[in-house]
């Protein structure tokens, strides 16, 4: 899709704020409205955007599925893991509150981590779904 | 105001709804289908939603749609014709079952009732904020219900292993089968499969 100039610019123009959109919403999620899956799912909406234009191939080259692969189990094995060393610290499983000294922080910090890793799950299984659809080709 | 809004908004649903039911052309009810997703977005602004409200525009009316998009350009973006069988029996049943769940509804306190149960000790709970986290909805999905969000993205990630071992499985399959080559048809790889791959095949 090499040809579509006005698409190719405005992708460029668009694919930068979403990303900076999706982490703030990561970010923000304790404050304002969202948290990890949506923004896992708009980061994955401009990665799918960036393949629509530029092409799937070249897509694949920047995100490449070994990659995401990685990323996606990684993002379980932290949810997992915050739960594994809170129990580690003498709480229960995902009892946040036992991470820090004080209470509120260890509730933030797991908050934090916890929504990190569904962000990172759900980016990266929504674009290996997306490379695997695209990726076939047609009876 | 609010109410009129609502009215319209529910009134370009049920017609969306209709349209998908009725067309033939895939493509078209794809279409519909990512508007039928936009308006429930808009719809659960209007009712203050907004964290529901954006993972519905963005999954419902952005990711799904291109999945589904995706699904159609693998198979065929026209409906199979299928004689137009009446059939009443079917009809009584969805009519019957209709107005049961809307009897039901009939028990349920009105929205934004300050009078029901909810807002009697749940609600007041989540606003004195006992943990220190100031948005209360990050608060009940990632904290009191650290263990529902836990099993949500372990099924998010057993939905990726699902679709890597039924579509990226086949070709690796193949590879191994020595028949690498680019004109391989798809419903032999799908064959490869198994049987799920293959009952896929006949819905579409």
């Amino acid at each position: 899709m090499t040809r579509h100039i006005i698409l190719r610019v405005l992708a460029k123009l668009l694919i930068p704020l979403i990303m900076l959109f999706a982490l703030y919403v990561q970010f923000h999620g304790d404050y304002g409205p969202g948290g990890g899956f949506q923004a896992g799912v708009i980061f994955a909406a401009a990665i799918i955007l960036y393949a629509l234009v530029f092409g799937l191939d070249e897509a694949r080259r920047v995100f490449r599925p070994r990659m995401l692969e990685i990323l996606f189990s990684s993002g379980v094995l932290l949810y997992g893991g915050v739960g594994v060393v809170t129990m580690a610290r003498g709480g229960r499983f995902l009892e946040y509150a036992v991470l820090l000294h004080d209470e509120h922080h260890g509730q933030e910090l797991g908050i934090l981590l916890v929504e990190l890793g569904v962000g990172l799950t759900v980016t990266a299984v929504l674009v290996t779904i997306f490379f695997q659809f695209a990726g076939r080709r047609r009876a | 105001m609010t109410v009129l809004i609502t009215a319209v908004l529910f009134a370009f649903l049920a017609a969306s709804a209709f349209a998908i039911v009725r067309l033939h052309d895939l493509f078209a009810a794809v279409m519909l289908l990512g508007i039928f997703s936009l308006l429930s977005a808009v719809l659960f602004t209007v009712m203050d939603g907004v964290d529901v409200a954006f993972t519905e525009a963005a999954v419902g009316a952005g990711i799904s749609t291109i999945l589904m998009l995706g699904t159609l350009a693998l198979t065929a973006s026209e409906e199979k014709p299928e004689h137009n069988r009446r059939a009443p029996l079917a009809l009584a049943v969805v009519v019957l079952i209709g107005f049961a769940l809307f009897y039901g509804t009939l028990d349920f306190p009105a929205f934004g009732d300050p009078e029901a149960p909810i807002h009697q000790y749940m609600a007041p709970r989540f606003i004195e904020d006992p943990l220190g986290v100031p948005n209360m909805v990050t608060a009940i999905l990632a904290s009191y219900r650290g263990y529902d969000t836990w099993g949500e993205t372990t099924v998010v990630f057993t939905a990726a292993i699902g679709v890597l071992l039924g579509l990226g499985g086949a070709r690796r399959r193949r590879k191994v089968l020595g028949r690498d080559d680019a004109d391989a048809a798809v419903p032999d790889e799908w064959e490869s499969v198994g049987p799920e791959a293959l009952s896929e095949e006949d819905a579409s």
